[in-house]
Formats: structure tokens, C-alpha cells, sequence
């Protein structure tokens, strides 16, 4: 079983962002692993395990694939850090300031070259938010989407069968190999790089492509920022000690704006 | 005058105020078609249910495959009518579902797509708020037709009564859509509450709940608020994730936010601080949510809920 897990850098999510000229500033400020992707690394690992593990050598791999500067080898070599085997990373100027859209198909293509059986997302990150990668992974590669998973069994025979929790409720549903799944935060408890696993990690391969490489041309964003403006910070309004009324004062304050 | 799609939102049977929402911010770039997918011969049911805000027209389509193959099913036909009509833009709620629907039409017909608009102008430039609320951006799609996700609860619903024309269209789903398969779904468990992102008002609580709800609930029941949570209370098993507000929870945007027994970390502030009024109660004076609170109570949660509770009953009368 060949597995990719898609990962992100971010900018950390203490950070203050900034946008300049229309894209958020992504070098002057920390950059981490998308504590989602944290999720779906271990889930790969998880699932490996269950049928044996991800040795070297062995049946199984966990391959991790990231788009982003030179700099995201720091997150790839975190997730390598947590077991997974070998990493491809996409750097290319041209890929600066690209929108989903792009970044879905530059995925989709490295996805479909590695003739992987199960491609595993976060359901989102924790920059733009949009929630959208997946899916576009699954229309662009015509593999079955299993999407907001918190729960992941995939059976000898290939058969991948998920719980997809959102706010519409409960679905449980399943696909044969290939599939896109992505998986929710709190699926599983991400485990911490051990020391050994660190030193292992400085020795793992991360294939670095550039466009050609990968054999897709440059795609501009297909949405542009006209502006972006720092919002004012709200003002604190009043304060009370509750010294016996507070919750009076309370009910007066919603009463006097009409909330109640 | 241009055609502009909106994918009708459903919530059960019953068209969601997000519905209406979605026709109003459409309305002023064109005339509005809602899209309603339907199970078989359930469309004209469903359609009838579209019956608020400024709707001109209604395109049903039906299939059992939206219930058995989920998203890319809905989106493969949603594309198909995209496709037929050439709109001006195309408005879809910016939910789990909605965003991936969403994702999926803009592969298929090449078009560029903005998520989590909370205002969309009548150039289909859409506003929305990155950073935890702390940037505004405009934004506008430059190629295909502008799929945009319009965040439940931001646009002022016109909720007068529709009667639009109603058309039936045919769903033409793709084999690739039908990979993956619905063996059950079970709606939400609903305890009588709001969906929390639709909620006009959210009553929250942190750490200082000490994991007891009790006086969270009570206060929301009695305003009708949805409840959410802090990421300290529900990592700590206190309350589901499902409710958690925060930055990587859910976002809320609603007409009123009481957080109790929350400091306010950052990420927290990232799920609520676009929230019309925000109301703090805490034991701790320095919690950095009084910073951004327009009202706040120095004091403990378990004294100020039930009395506000009690004198908010008394005012309603």
C-alpha cells in the first residue's frame, strides 16, 4: 500500500500576518507544520501500521508531498520526523502567491506519477482556511473523496471505509483504492517526534521539484485581493465588578441593546 | 439582466435562512436562480420549501445520487447547470458541504472560487475577513464564473415572500462521481439548539466552567443562543469538538457573544472577534478577552449566569 500525505507550512498560528501586495507575507514570520496535517501524518502511519507497518523495504509507504518555498523542508522534515519514509517537495518561483486551484493541481499531478492508493489531507489550514484542497484533489485526479473522516478503516482488499462528521451530520461511507480522504482534528492523538526518529528523519530523502519537473506549467490564481485593510481593534467597553449584581447588570446591558 | 445561480440550502425539508441570504447578496449582481437538488420526486417539495427572499426563478434538479454519493455527486450536476445557464456567479453556503461543493464545480468548469465571503458587492467583488478578523479583503474571481461561499449569518436576509418559476433540469452525473458511496447518514443531534454558526447569538464556555455547562446552557436556552465552547473545554471532554470556537474550530459571526470562563486566547479571538457585541464574563480582571469585550463581568460565571439569567427572564417577562 503506497501512501501520500499531503502537508502545508504555514505561517504559526501566534503570529501577527500581514498581507503585502495582495498575498500574505510568508517570509518574515515563523513558519511551522499545519497542525492539521499533524493529524493526517499520523493517520497514514496508523493505517501502515495496522497492516504491518511502514519499514523500510517493506509493502508500505508513507510519502509526504508539500508545495511551498525551499523553507517548508523544515515542516516536510517534521512529518518525516514522525515516521513517514521519503517526501517530495514542489519549489518554484512560479508557484508564489498561487491559489488553491493551482496548488491542486500541481498535488495532483506528483499524486497520480507515484501511483499512490490513498492520498490523506487535513480537512484545511491554518492560514487561508479554505477547506477545498481535497476536493479539488479528488475532481482533478477522478479518485473517490472521502472527506472529513474522524474515523479510517481500510480492509485488506482496498475497501476504505470512513465516518464523515460535519455540521450536516453523520455519514458513514466507503470507496475502493484509489482515494482522497481527509480527516478531522482529533481523529487520533499525533505523536511527538522521538529523538530517534528526529536523527532518522535528517537522513531521509526529500525530492526537491521545481514545474518542469513535475511537468505542469505555471497557473496564475484565478482570484486576486483588490485590497486588504487592517480592521480596527476593538475598543474593551465597560467593565463591572460583580459585587452581588453582575448578573443584573448583565441582563440591563442586553436589555439597553435590544439583544434580548 | 444576467442570471445568478445560489445552490439552495437545506436544512431536512425546511430551506435554511442561509437560503435567503445567498438570493439577497445575489440579487445584486442579476437575477436569481436557486438550484435545488432533490431526491426523486421530491423536487417539487423542496421547491416549494424556497419560498423566501428574491427569487426569480427555481431549477430543480432530481437524483438519488445526491444522497448516495454525497458532495461529488451534488457537484457534478450543480456543474452541469453552471454549464447550461453560463451565470454571472454562482453563491453556495460556506459550510463543510457547501465549501467542498464548491471546490469541486470550480475543477470542473475552470473557474476561479473565494470561501468565506461575508459580503459580496454587485461586481461580485466578495469581502472577507482573514487573519481571526483582523484584515478585510476584497477579493474577485478572474477566470470562469465567480464561485463564491457567502458565510452563514453575514448578509442581512431580505426574507419577503418568493414565488419563483420553477424548471426542471436533468442531472447528468459522471461515473468518477459515484466512487464513493453513502451507506447511512443521520442528521445532526439537535438538542432543541441553533446550528452554531447560524446562530443569531452564542453563549460560550471556557476553563472557568470547570467542565460544569449547567449555567452556560440555562443562559442560552433562555436567549435562544446556540453554545459553544473554548479549545481547553473540549480537549478536555467537556463539551463535543462539533462546538468548539476558535481557529481550528468553528468560525461564529453572530449578533451577540457571551464567553464565559474564557481568557481569550488568540485562537479563540480568531472564532469570534467579528461578532456584532461581545460579552465577557470572568473571575480573572486581567482575561484578554476584556479587551475586546463590549461588556464585561469581573466575577464568577456560577453567580453572574443564574442571576443574569433569572433577571433576563424577568425583563422578557
Amino acid at each position: 500500500m503506497k501512501i501520500a500525505v499531503c502537508v502545508k507550512q504555514v505561517p504559526d498560528s501566534w503570529a501577527e500576518k500581514k498581507m503585502v501586495g495582495g498575498v500574505l507575507d510568508r517570509e518574515n514570520v515563523d513558519a511551522v507544520l499545519n497542525d492539521l496535517d499533524e493529524y493526517a501524518v499520523e493517520e497514514a502511519l496508523r493505517i501502515a501500521e495496522a497492516h504491518g507497518g511502514n519499514e523500510e523495504g517493506g509493502p508500505h509507504t508513507v510519502t509526504v508531498i508539500s508545495m511551498g518555498p525551499e523553507r517548508a523542508t523544515e515542516a516536510v522534515r517534521k512529518a518525516l520526523s514522525m515516521g513517514a519514509n521519503d517526501a517530495i517537495l514542489v519549489s518554484d518561483a512560479a508557484l508564489a502567491g498561487s491559489d488553491a486551484l493551482a496548488t491542486s493541481a500541481v498535488l495532483a499531478k506528483v499524486i497520480s506519477d507515484g501511483g499512490y492508493d490513498i492520498v490523506i489531507c487535513g480537512t484545511e489550514s491554518t492560514d487561508a482556511r479554505m477547506s477545498v484542497v481535497p476536493a479539488m484533489l479528488s475532481a482533478r485526479l477522478g479518485w473517490a473523496q472521502l472527506t472529513f473522516a474522524s474515523k479510517v478503516v481500510v480492509d485488506s482488499s482496498g475497501k476504505v471505509s470512513i465516518t464523515r462528521v460535519t455540521e450536516a451530520g453523520v455519514d458513514e461511507m466507503s470507496a475502493a483504492f484509489p482515494v482522497v480522504v481527509s480527516v478531522v482534528e482529533k481523529i487520533n492523538e499525533p505523536r511527538y517526534p522521538s529523538f530517534k526518529g528526529i536523527m532518522a528523519a535528517k537522513k531521509k530523502t526529500i525530492e526537491q521539484k521545481d514545474l518542469a519537473a513535475v511537468g505542469v506549467a505555471a497557473q496564475s490564481a484565478w482570484s486576486q485581493v483588490k485590497d486588504a485593510t487592517p480592521r480596527p481593534p476593538r475598543a474593551a467597553g465597560l467593565k463591572v465588578n460583580d459585587e452581588g449584581s453582575g448578573g443584573e447588570a448583565l441582563a440591563t446591558f442586553l436589555a439597553e441593546k435590544k439583544l434580548i | 439582466m444576467s442570471t445568478v445561480l445560489i445552490l439552495a440550502d437545506f436544512s431536512g425539508d425546511h430551506a435554511t435562512k442561509t437560503t435567503a441570504e445567498l438570493a439577497t447578496a445575489a440579487a445584486r449582481i442579476g437575477s436569481v436562480s436557486a438550484v435545488v437538488l432533490a431526491p426523486a420526486g421530491k423536487g417539487a417539495a423542496l421547491a416549494a420549501a424556497v419560498n423566501q427572499g428574491p427569487i426569480s426563478n427555481i431549477i430543480v434538479v432530481e437524483s438519488n445520487d445526491f444522497a448516495s454519493h454525497g458532495v461529488a455527486a451534488v457537484a457534478d450536476a450543480l456543474a452541469g447547470v453552471v454549464k447550461d445557464k453560463a451565470p454571472a456567479a454562482l453563491l453556495i453556503a460556506s459550510h463543510a458541504f457547501g465549501k467542498e461543493v464548491a471546490a469541486r464545480v470550480a475543477v470542473l468548469t475552470e473557474s476561479g472560487i473565494i470561501t468565506d465571503a461575508v459580503d459580496v458587492a454587485a461586481d461580485a467583488t466578495a469581502t472577507q475577513l482573514v487573519f481571526g478578523g483582523s484584515t478585510t479583503v476584497h477579493s474577485q474571481v478572474s477566470q470562469g464564473t465567480p464561485i463564491i461561499t457567502v458565510r452563514p449569518n453575514s448578509i442581512d436576509a431580505d426574507l419577503s415572500a418568493a414565488s419563483p418559476a420553477i424548471e426542471n433540469a436533468s442531472a447528468a452525473i459522471s461515473d468518477v462521481a459515484k466512487k464513493a458511496t453513502i451507506a447511512s447518514s443521520q442528521p445532526p443531534v439537535k438538542g432543541g439548539r441553533p446550528e452554531l454558526t447560524e446562530a443569531n447569538i452564542v453563549v460560550s464556555g471556557g476553563r472557568g466552567t470547570d467542565g460544569n455547562f449547567s449555567a452556560v446552557e440555562a443562559f442560552a436556552d433562555l436567549l435562544g443562543a446556540a453554545v459553544g465552547a473554548s479549545r481547553a473545554a473540549t480537549d478536555a471532554g467537556w463539551y463535543p469538538h462539533s462546538h468548539q470556537v476558535g481557529q481550528t474550530g468553528k468560525t461564529v459571526s453572530p449578533q451577540l457573544y457571551v464567553a464565559c470562563g474564557i481568557s481569550g486566547a488568540i485562537q479563540h479571538r480568531a472564532g469570534m472577534q467579528t461578532s456584532k457585541t461581545i460579552v465577557v464574563v470572568n473571575k480573572d480582571p486581567e482575561a484578554p478577552l476584556f479587551d475586546i469585550a463590549d461588556f464585561g463581568v469581573i466575577g464568577d460565571l456560577f453567580n453572574v449566569l443564574p442571576q443574569a439569567t433569572a433577571a433576563v427572564a424577568a425583563k422578557k417577562g
